[in-house]
C-alpha cells in the first residue's frame, strides 16, 4: 500500500486527522458432513440437541479423534491463501468453563497452527489494491449455543454446533478504513467458496468476524486496541469499525487513554460496548492435548491438495482481462461470486468472451438485481442464454431481439432458436424483401426523400419506418446499405 | 471340591472346559463370597448378580456349544473408573452421582467379548487419586492382610485399592484397573497380588474416566503371573476411538510364559537405593537379583540419573491434566447438581460438594501450574524433565531387557497412617511414577513377606511393548518366590 492510498483514508478528527488500523480473526465453518473430532452431524437447523455426540457432550471418558476431511479443508484453505503449510501441528486445550462448553476446554491450536503465513489481495471498487497478510490459520472446536429465551428462569443449551470445525484465520494489522475491512471479508468469503471450504453463509453464522480495531496519528505506532467479538455481516464490520473508531478518536481528544477490552456490537444501536475488560480476561491456561497426538502431515497429503486446488478469483480475474479483453470492473464482478464464474465460463465456452460478459453482467445480472433473485435462482440456464448469444452471432436476430428472446425465455422458458422459429422473429436478410419495404416507404413519402438528399440524418428516420413495416426483423445493416444506395447519400 | 474362589483364572479355565463345574457356579460362589465379605472389605461399591448370573448362562451355553472365549465365564470386578453400559459408574466421587453410561468402555468391552462375566463395581480413590484408597466418596477399602497380632485395618493401596483387595480376599478372579502413577502396581504389592500396567497405548483409554490422559493406562490385577497374562491378552488392542491407542497386534502373552529367563540381562538402577529405605525392602531387592541370577539371568548395575525429578514433575504433569479433565464435571449435564443463584455460583456449589479434598487439591496445583505466567516454570519444565527420563530409559534399555526395583518403599501401612500428609502419601510412588512418566510397562511380583507379615512386591520395569519380557521376568520370580497364599480370612461374616 502506498502513502497516498493510506491517506485517503484517514478521519478527520477536531485535533487532526487518525489512521484507523484494523486486524481480523475471521472464524470460518468447515465444510464438512461431520464434526472436527466426533462423527456427528454438521448439518444446520436439526432441533436443539439432535447432532450431539457422546464425545460432544463430553461424557466421562470419551476422547476426540481427528476428522481426516477437516484437516484437508484446513490444508486446501492454506494453499489458497498462498500460506505456509506446517507439516507439524499441535492440539491445544483452551480451558474455560461456560454452559455450552461440555469440556470444560476448547480444543484448539496455540502455538503450533496448522497453517503459517499467507496473503489475500483485496481489490476496492475505487481502484484501490490492498494487500492484508495472514498471520496464521488454525483449527479449532466450535462450542454450542445457550438458549436464554425458552423459559423465565432457567437457560437451555443446544450442542448441536459442539464441536463443529472452525478455521480461525487470523490477519495482520493491515487494514486501514472500513471499506478495506468489508472487501477483505468479501475476498477471503469469495476464496473460501471457490475452494469449497467454508460456505460463507453468515446469517447461519458459518462465517463471523472478531475485529480488532485502534487509531493512532498517521505515522505514530500502533494504539491500543479494543476487539469486537463476533460480527455476523460484512455490513455489520463496517458499521463496527466506523463507530468504534470515531468513539476511539473522542476519547483520545478529549485528553483519555483507551482501555484494551473486548467489546460486543449492538446490531440494533449501531454502537459496540464493552465485554470484559483486559483485568476481567480469562487465563485460558493453554497446554497441548494429551488425548491428541501432533498432527503431523507428509508433503504427498499436502502435494495431492495443492494439485486439485481450483483456479482462483485471482487467478481468473487477470486471465479474463488479458485472454477476453474485458475490463477490470466486469471482471470483478464475474469473479467476485463462484456461481457467477461458473455460469459467464459456461456461457463463454466457444463464444465471444466480451459479448458472453455483456449479456451476462447486463442482461442477466440487471434482470436478477431488479428482481432480487441471485444466480443460482434464476430462470434462465447458462445454456440457453448461450444460445440466444449464438442466434446474435449467426446473424439469425439482432441484438434487439435478442432482447425480446431472452424476456421470453425469462418468463416462459424455453429454447431461444424454436422461440425465434416458432415466432418468427428471424432477422429478414432476404435484400428483395427489404427493398420492396424501402421502395414503398419512399414512395409514400415523396417529401422527405426531397429532403433527405440536402439532411443525410434523415436517413434514420428512413430506417425506423423500414423496420416498422418489417415487424423490427429486417437486419439493420442491409437498411441502411439499401437506403443509403437508393437516397444518393454517402 | 477346592474353594471355587480360591482358583487361578488359569484353573478356572480347565475347570470349565473340563465341565467340572460351570460358569453358573462358578459366578454364584464368588457372589456369595463378596456378601459375606463386603461389609468388612468394602472393596466393591456396586454389585451386579443377577446380571452376573445372566453372563454366567450365556457363558455356559457357549461352553456347552464349544464357542468359548478366552476368559468364558471367568468372574471379574470392574474398577469404578470404567464406565459399564446401564451400570452404575462413579470414579467413586460424590459428583458423578448416579451416573449411569450409556455406554461400554472399550477394554470391558473386550472382556465381555472374551466371556468374561461382571461381578460387581470396584471401589478406587476419587478420580483414582490417591495411594491408598481412603479418598473414596463410598469410603476406605480395607486390606484383607493385617500385620502379624494385629487387628488394625491396613490399606490396601490405591488408587485400585478395591481391585487389590477383592483379588487377594478372593471376591474376583481377576479385576481391572487403572495406573497413572502407580495405581496398579501398588495396591498389588500391599495386597500379595500381581499387577501390571502395560505400556501407555497397549489398551484402550475410551469409556475409562480420565485422571491424566497422557499417563493413565489400563492393566489387570490378578493372583499369578500367568492370569495377569491372560486378561492383559483380552484387555489389550487397537482402538480407532483412541488416537493414542497403538495399533499393534496383540502378542500371546501367555504364549512366553514358559520361556524363562536364561539369556536376559536385568538392570539394577542405583538411584532407586532411597535414602531411609527400609532394611527389609533392600533384603527384598538382593532376593530378587538372587532369584533372577539363579534362573540364568545376568544382572547389571545401571543408572537413570533423572529418578529424582520424576516425583516431583510427575505431580505437575498429572494435576495439571486433571485441573482440565475434570472441568466437564460442571452439574449442567449429569451426575451432581448444587443449585445456586447464577450459572457461576451452581459451578462453585456443585464442585465444592462434589469433590473431595484430594481432588480439589490436585485441582488446584494443576490450575496453578498451567496458569500465566508459571507454565513455563512448572507445567513445560515438567515436561522436559519427562523427555529426560524417557531418554535415560533409553539408554538403559540399549543393554538391558528389563529392569528390576522395589515396587513400594514399604509394606501396607495402616488406615490414617498416611492420610493427614500428602507428601508422605505421594512418596509412596516413588518406585512407580517414573514408569508412568515415559510410558513404559511396569509389573509388581508378589516376592515375599514382610516383618510385619504382609505382603510385599518386587517391580519389573520393561521396554515400550514388551510386556512379554516383563512376563517372563515375573514368571520367574513367582516361580522362585511361590504364588503368595491366601490371606488368613477373618473378614467373612460365616468365618
Amino acid at each position: 500500500m502506498d502513502a497516498k492510498s493510506e491517506n485517503s483514508n484517514l478521519i478527520a478528527g477536531d485535533t487532526g486527522d487518525w489512521e484507523v488500523v484494523i486486524g481480523m480473526e475471521v472464524h470460518a465453518q468447515v465444510t464438512s458432513n461431520a464434526k472436527l473430532f466426533s462423527g456427528a452431524s454438521t448439518e444446520f437447523g436439526g432441533d436443539p440437541n439432535s447432532h450431539v455426540s457422546l464425545v460432544d457432550a463430553a461424557m466421562p471418558g470419551m476422547l476426540p479423534v481427528i476428522n481426516e476431511t477437516c484437516v484437508a479443508q484446513a490444508v486446501r484453505t492454506g494453499l489458497g491463501l498462498k500460506a505456509e503449510i506446517n507439516l507439524y501441528s499441535v492440539f491445544d486445550r483452551k480451558n474455560y468453563f461456560y454452559p455450552d462448553l461440555p469440556q470444560g476446554y476448547q480444543i484448539s491450536q496455540y502455538k503450533n497452527p496448522i497453517v503459517g503465513e499467507g496473503e489475500v489481495i483485496v481489490d476496492l471498487l475505487s481502484g484501490e489494491r490492498v494487500i492484508v497478510g495472514i498471520e496464521r490459520l488454525h483449527l479449532e472446536q466450535d462450542a454450542g449455543k445457550s438458549l436464554h429465551d425458552q423459559h423465565p428462569q432457567n437457560s437451555y443449551v443446544d450442542l448441536n454446533r459442539s464441536g463443529v470445525a472452525l478455521m480461525e484465520i487470523v490477519s495482520k494489522p493491515d487494514l486501514r478504513s472500513s471499506e478495506q475491512a468489508k472487501a477483505y471479508v468479501s475476498k477471503l468469503r469469495t476464496i473460501l467458496r471457490y475452494l469449497g471450504t467454508c460456505d460463507g453463509n453468515m446469517e447461519q453464522g458459518s462465517l463471523r468476524a472478531d475485529v480488532n480495531v485502534s487509531v493512532r496519528r498517521p505515522g505514530d505506532e500502533f494504539g491500543t486496541r479494543c476487539e469486537i467479538k463476533n460480527v455476523n455481516s460484512i455490513r455489520f464490520i463496517g458499521q463496527a469499525i466506523e463507530y468504534e473508531a470515531r468513539r476511539q478518536i473522542e476519547i483520545i481528544e478529549d485528553g483519555g487513554t483507551i482501555d484494551q477490552e473486548t467489546r460486543l456490537f449492538d446490531a440494533k444501536t449501531g454502537e459496540t460496548r464493552s465485554m470484559r475488560s483486559k483485568e476481567e480476561a480469562h487465563d485460558y491456561r493453554y497446554f497441548p492435548d494429551p488425548d491428541l497426538l501432533p498432527l503431523e502431515l507428509s508433503q504427498e497429503f499436502v502435494d495431492e491438495i495443492a494439485a486439485s486446488l481450483p483456479e482462483l478469483p485471482d487467478e481468473k480475474r487477470a486471465r479474463f482481462i488479458a485472454d477476453y479483453g474485458l475490463t477490470p470492473y466486469d471482471a470483478d464482478v464475474l469473479v467476485s461470486e463462484r456461481e457467477s464464474v461458473d455460469y459467464f465460463e459456461e456461457v463463454a465456452t466457444g463464444r465471444d468472451a466480451k459479448q458472453a460478459a455483456n449479456w451476462v453482467i447486463n442482461e442477466l445480472f440487471g434482470r436478477l438485481n431488479k428482481e432480487g433473485l441471485t444466480i443460482g435462482d434464476g430462470p434462465i440456464s447458462s445454456a440457453q442464454l448461450g444460445g440466444i448469444v449464438d442466434l446474435i452471432k449467426d446473424g439469425t436476430i439482432s441484438g434487439k431481439i435478442a432482447k425480446d428472446v431472452f424476456d421470453i425465455v425469462w418468463t416462459e422458458g424455453g429454447d431461444p432458436a424454436e422461440i425465434v422459429e416458432k415466432r418468427g422473429l428471424k432477422q429478414v436478410t432476404d435484400t428483395g424483401a427489404i427493398e420492396k419495404a424501402v421502395d414503398e416507404v419512399m414512395a409514400a413519402n415523396p417529401d422527405k426523400v426531397a429532403q433527405a438528399k440536402e439532411k443525410p440524418a434523415l436517413a434514420g428516420w428512413f430506417v425506423g419506418q423500414v423496420m416498422k413495416a418489417t415487424g423490427g426483423k429486417a437486419s439493420p445493416q442491409a437498411v441502411n446499405a439499401l437506403l443509403k444506395s437508393k437516397l444518393g447519400i454517402e | 471340591m477346592t474353594d471355587l474362589t480360591d482358583l487361578t483364572i488359569s484353573d478356572a479355565r480347565e475347570g470349565l472346559a473340563a465341565k467340572s463345574f460351570s460358569a453358573v457356579e462358578l459366578t454364584e460362589a464368588h457372589l456369595a463370597a463378596i456378601e459375606a465379605a463386603n461389609l468388612a472389605l468394602n472393596a466393591y461399591v456396586l454389585t451386579t448378580p443377577e446380571r452376573a448370573i445372566d453372563m454366567a448362562k450365556a457363558s455356559d451355553a457357549r461352553i456347552a456349544k464349544g464357542k468359548a472365549g478366552k476368559l468364558e465365564g471367568i468372574p471379574l470386578g470392574i474398577k469404578d473408573l470404567f464406565c459399564t453400559k446401564d451400570v452404575r459408574t462413579t470414579a467413586c466421587s460424590h459428583i458423578l452421582d448416579g451416573f449411569t453410561p450409556p455406554y461400554e468402555s472399550t477394554v470391558t468391552s473386550n472382556l465381555w467379548n472374551a466371556g468374561a462375566v461382571m461381578l460387581g463395581k470396584l471401589n478406587n480413590d476419587e478420580f483414582a487419586m490417591g495411594s491408598s484408597n481412603e479418598t473414596s466418596f463410598y469410603g476406605e477399602v480395607v486390606n484383607p492382610w493385617r500385620r502379624k497380632g494385629s487387628d488394625a485395618p491396613l490399606v490396601p493401596g490405591g488408587s485400585s485399592g478395591g481391585s487389590s483387595a477383592a483379588v487377594a480376599a478372593r471376591l474376583c478372579l481377576g479385576a481391572t484397573a487403572t495406573d497413572t502413577g502407580g495405581s496398579i502396581r501398588q495396591p498389588a504389592a500391599f495386597t500379595g497380588t500381581v499387577g501390571l500396567k502395560p505400556t501407555y497405548g497397549r489398551c484402550s483409554r475410551w469409556g475409562i474416566v480420565a485422571f491424566a490422559s497422557s499417563l493413565d493406562q489400563a492393566g489387570p490385577i490378578a493372583r499369578t503371573v500367568r492370569d495377569a497374562a491372560i486378561m492383559l491378552g483380552a484387555m489389550a488392542g487397537h482402538d480407532p476411538k483412541d488416537t493414542t491407542c497403538a495399533d499393534l497386534p496383540v502378542p500371546d502373552f501367555e504364549a512366553v510364559l514358559g520361556q524363562g529367563v536364561k539369556g536376559l540381562t536385568i538392570g539394577i538402577p542405583k538411584e532407586y537405593r532411597v535414602e531411609g529405605m527400609a532394611p527389609e525392602i533392600e533384603a527384598l531387592w538382593q532376593q530378587g537379583i538372587a532369584w533372577l541370577t539363579e534362573a540364568g539371568a545376568t544382572v547389571k548395575d545401571v543408572s537413570l540419573p533423572h529418578t529424582k525429578y520424576a516425583l516431583p514433575s510427575y505431580y505437575i504433569v498429572a494435576p495439571a491434566e486433571a485441573s482440565s479433565n475434570l472441568a466437564r464435571y460442571d452439574g449442567v449435564r449429569y451426575g451432581l447438581r448444587e443449585p445456586g443463584k447464577d450459572v457461576i455460583s451452581m459451578y462453585e456449589n456443585t464442585r465444592e460438594a462434589g469433590f473431595g479434598a484430594e481432588v480439589k487439591r490436585r485441582v488446584l496445583i494443576g490450575t496453578y501450574v498451567l496458569s500465566a505466567g508459571y507454565y513455563d516454570a512448572y507445567y513445560l519444565k515438567a515436561q522436559k524433565v519427562r523427555t529426560l527420563i524417557k531418554r535415560d530409559f533409553d539408554q538403559v534399555f540399549e543393554s538391558v531387557d528389563a529392569i528390576l526395583t522395589p515396587t513400594t518403599p514399604g509394606p501396607a501401612f495402616a488406615a490414617g497412617e498416611k492420610s493427614g500428609d500428602p507428601l508422605e502419601m505421594y512418596l509412596n510412588d516413588i518406585f512407580t511414577v517414573t514408569v508412568n512418566m515415559a510410558g513404559l510397562p511396569g509389573l509388581s511380583v508378589p516376592a515375599g513377606l514382610s516383618s510385619e507379615g504382609t505382603p510385599l512386591g518386587l517391580q519389573v520395569i520393561g521396554r515400550a511393548f514388551d510386556e512379554e519380557t516383563l512376563l517372563r521376568v515375573g514368571q520367574a520370580i513367582e516361580d522362585a518366590a511361590g504364588v503368595m497364599v491366601k490371606p488368613q480370612d477373618w473378614w467373612s461374616t460365616h468365618a
